[in-house]
């Protein structure tokens, strides 16, 4: 497994260099900060051996110089998942000490303007194809799953094959998101968020109901599930992932147990996030770049206004199939109304006329498909990509926060030192000393840190805004010309009913 | 508060029924409506009969005048040979009202384009109401107008000429409450229809074919309200997309915002679009419907009459058989039987007129109106692919 992580590492760097989670095993030296508070003595053991995949924690390899491996890791007790701890070092509630403004090294920007181009490059001419199929009720009652065959074609070379089929469940692909949150949204990387699990629509496919509802059910999720695997491997960073090779490729994947929402890390999850919402709220950044400010902004009102959208596109959904509906119905109260018709030539046409209605229904029935799967459900994706947006600017305000914290605590070390100094206890001097060291660098740490994921947020940012954009316009356009459609049939249906009602002697 | 006249379309609207003013001596109708607390029709006489006193005229009439007439003729018993033209529904403005209401509510709340939206829908809902129900009063009249027995009628002419208001001669409530009673006797009269022995072959006929039929079409006519409801929702929902793109177009960089105010663009002519396919819909087929409902009632009305004759008769036979049998009173009995007998037949007779006449009514409207649907709703969907290519092009051309 080590080999082939190395393998894709290497063979990566030869196109651009977006981080690299791989890279820094070998500074994977964790001692110094787990001293320092409790929980990190849980972290050791976690950060040896992290995960169900072994897969280490990212680092920055764009500092080589930094010793330090990812100090503020976090991890939980039972699932790879980073897991916020509630107390990060002294108290969660910070007011700057000293005002902080943000001086982004340029050399590093530039390099990282110049990733950009290569990856935009890269993301338009992404040579791969994957798709979600062949949905299968396996076992029975309520353990019973869905599989779904999961096929990826591709001439990419970091893939071992050029066309592989996998068989995967659900929990796979929320295993497979909740480690790519773990490692790549605290860098500031949008990772996109997986299909939402629905108590309901399982519960009705389990129990084994074949009606068209589990039917549309199963449909949307597979949908869902494909999207969600093409949005993901559009990324550059995540394609290479090879918890994402993994899944597109062997044949069989450990169960991701923690991904269910009662198990131990799902309570955990719960927990998390309301000390993360807390948080928020206490956090008050200092933000003294526009950028982000209007940003954030900008991106508030953006969930709000798809929100309303997403809303008018579900009503229009059900209105339309409540009109197919009614059309049918109306169908055939018109067949009957034909026949009890005792002029022939009515009689006939009104038999006509509700074939032509029937046709109409299933053409508003079509439509309320289109409606629903190029729409509907792209808006709710975005909604859902819009929160890890978000999440991913929280992110910042916590890196934010974790260096203000180490600021103020390398403040408490040079103040408990300066006391130190006339009480003559030369050891815990010296421990004083080692300890503002220790701090300085955390502070270091901590700087290099928010600068980092500051410039991935404004370059993933930057990549999602166009992504949106392309998104977008393919929709409407596919959409408008579903809706052309529609209509030239109806005007079929309608042109040949015509002569028909003429023909009414 | 709003007036309308009729648009050129004047031959199209008026096409529930046949189109009724082909004799020249008597034509009427009704130009215009206006809507205050109730709804004032202006009914238009042309007339060459003498019996008038001018030959072209208009009066004012509320729709109760419009009952008091049916009314005073279903009540003539000369008539109960005949299909009496049903009467027109009351004008339902509920719905524009409420709208109304609500606009005047949230005026303060609203943006200049939202208000003027709104006024717009409103105007439109308006105006198809008014259609409908210009449509139907207008019919009425004219089915009066063309039937050699009811241009005849007295109170009909009242109707159309006497410039006074007309609350006067207008049903006092004993009336009213005479009505309801003969309503029930009606119902009644169902039952006996079915249980009536029938001799004459086109009378089974149509009997059987008119307790099914109106069945049939009343169930028709529920789903085609509901089919033009669902169009409504639809037409609304594509407003309020309509909306929302275009809020979401404010906040976004200029070429994406430009490409999504077009997308808003389209979807608010879709709406129209799909506002008038719903109304044409409704006024072509479920109106239609509507009316044939009520008709298919008024003829079932005259098979009442007609059992209802018949088994006054065969009572009148009875009596005649006891009174011989007593001995007394044999003359009356005797009269009586015949003046029965002259009644059902004389029934008989123009019933099977009227429903003959009646069939070849149904089928011309019927097509009549088939017709005119079908091409609307082809116009509509020439209409909607020409907006729907152009948005399109412009869209791909960004």
């Amino acid at each position: 497994m080590s080999e082939d992580r190395e393998a894709p590492a290497l063979l990566g760097a030869a196109h651009t260099d977006p981080p690299e989670p791989q890279d820094a095993e070998d500074l994977f030296v964790s001692v110094a900060c787990v001293t320092e508070c409790p929980e990190a003595a849980r972290l050791s053991a976690e950060d040896l051996s992290p995960g169900s995949d072994g897969h280490k924690d990212p680092d920055d390899p764009d500092d080589p110089d930094d010793l330090f491996a990812e100090a503020t890791e976090e991890v939980s007790l039972d699932s790879p998942e980073r897991q916020p701890i509630l107390s990060d070092g002294p108290s969660p509630a910070i007011t700057p000490v000293t005002p902080v403004t943000i001086s982004p090294r340029l050399d590093v920007f530039d390099r990282s303007l110049d990733q950009d181009d290569e990856e935009e490059e890269n993301r338009d001419t992404l040579d791969i194809q994957i798709s979600v199929s062949d949905p299968e009720k396996v076992g029975d009652g309520m353990n019973a799953f869905m599989v779904y065959k999961v096929t990826t074609k591709t001439s990419l070379s970091i893939f071992s094959r050029d066309e592989v089929c996998v068989k995967r469940r659900f929990s796979d692909f929320l295993g497979l998101h909740s480690k790519l949150a773990s490692k790549y949204m605290h860098m500031g990387f949008i990772v996109p968020p997986a299909p939402e699990k629905s108590i309901v629509g399982m519960t009705k496919v389990k129990v084994g109901k074949e009606d068209l509802s589990s039917v549309e059910f199963v449909e949307k999720r597979r949908s869902a599930l494909e999207r969600y695997l093409l949005r993901t491997v559009k990324h550059p960073a995540l394609l290479k992932d090879p918890d994402v090779l993994q899944f597109l490729e062997s044949s069989e994947l450990p169960r991701a147990v923690s991904t269910q929402a009662l198990s131990g890390a799902g309570i955990l999850r719960m927990v998390n996030k309301a000390a993360d919402a807390v948080n928020k709220m206490t956090i008050k950044m200092n933000e003294s770049d526009a950028w982000f400010e209007e940003k954030q902004q900008q991106f508030e009102n953006l969930d709000v206004q798809l929100r309303k959208l997403h809303a008018s596109v579900e009503s229009l959904v059900c209105h339309r199939k409540e009109l197919s509906v009614n059309t049918a119905a109306f169908a055939k109260s018109a067949a009957m109304l034909g026949n009890s018709e005792d002029h022939t030539a009515l009689s006939r046409a009104l038999s006509q006329l509700a074939e032509v209605e029937e046709k109409i229904d299933q053409l508003h029935q079509e439509q309320a498909n289109a409606d629903f799967y190029l729409i509907s459900e792209l808006l709710g994706d975005y909604v859902r990509l819009i929160t890890a947006v978000r999440g991913v600017f929280d992110q910042r305000m916590k890196t934010w926060g974790k260096w203000q914290d180490a600021q103020l605590m390398l403040q408490r070390k040079r103040e408990a030192e300066a006391k130190l100094q006339y009480a003559s206890k030369p050891e815990k001097l010296q421990q004083a000393r080692d300890e503002i060291r220790e701090w300085e660098g955390k502070v270091q740490q901590g700087e290099r840190d928010f600068e980092q994921i500051s410039r991935n947020i404004r370059r993933e940012v930057g990549q999602f805004e166009k992504e949106r954009v392309k998104d977008f316009r393919v929709v409407i356009m596919k959409y408008l010309e579903s809706l052309v459609h529609s209509q030239q049939q109806l005007i079929k249906y309608w042109e040949a009913f015509l002569p028909e009602a003429k023909a009414i002697a | 508060m709003t007036s309308i006249s009729e648009d050129s379309d004047k031959e199209k609207v008026r096409s529930v029924s046949v189109d009724l003013n082909n004799d020249a001596s008597l034509v009427i109708d009704i130009p215009d409506a206006l809507c205050e607390r109730e709804v004032k029709f202006t009914v238009h006489t042309k007339t060459t009969l003498s019996s008038f006193q001018n030959p072209d005229f208009s009066v004012p009439r509320q729709h109760e005048d419009f009952i008091w007439l049916h009314d005073t003729i279903v009540e003539t018993e000369e008539y109960a040979g005949l299909i009496i033209p049903p009467a027109p529904p009351k004008p339902d403005f509920e719905g524009p009202r409420e709208k109304m209401h609500k606009l005047g509510e949230g005026e303060s709340s609203m943006t200049k384009e939202e208000y003027a939206k709104m006024k717009q829908e409103l105007e439109a809902e308006y105006l198809a109401v008014f259609k409908k129900t210009v449509q139907v009063h207008e019919v009425f009249l004219q089915r009066l107008s063309s039937h050699p027995m009811f241009r005849k009628d007295r109170n009909f002419q009242i109707f159309l000429e006497y410039d006074q208001d007309l609350t006067v001669r207008r049903k006092n409530a004993k009336e009213m409450f005479g009505g309801f009673f003969k309503n029930m006797v009606k119902t009644a009269d169902e039952v006996l229809i079915s249980g009536v022995k029938e001799v004459d072959e086109f009378f089974e006929q149509e009997k059987n074919f008119l307790l099914d039929y109106s069945s049939k079409i009343k169930d028709a006519t529920a789903k085609a309200e509901k089919m033009t409801r669902s169009h409504k929702n639809v037409a609304d929902d594509y407003n309020h997309i309509s909306g929302a793109l275009n809020n979401t177009a404010a906040d976004n960089n200029t070429a994406f915002k430009k490409h999504l105010e077009k997308c808003a663009e389209v979807f608010e002519k879709l709406r129209k679009v799909e506002d008038r396919v719903a109304s044409d819909q409704e006024l072509k087929l479920t109106e239609l419907l509507r009316y044939y409902t009520r008709d298919i009632q008024a003829a079932k009305d005259l098979l009442y009459r007609r059992a209802r004759a018949l088994a006054d008769y065969e009572n009148s036979n009875k009596a005649l058989d006891k009174a011989r049998l007593k001995g007394k009173d044999i003359a009356q009995a005797e009269e009586n039987q015949k003046q029965c007998l002259q009644k059902f037949d004389k029934l008989s007779e123009s019933g099977k007129k009227e429903l003959t006449s009646f069939k070849a009514r149904r089928v011309v409207a019927f097509r009549k109106n088939l017709i005119e649907m079908t091409e609307l709703e082809i116009k509509h969907a020439k209409n909607s692919v020409s907006l729907l290519q152009g948005s399109i092009e412009i869209l791909n051309s960004n």
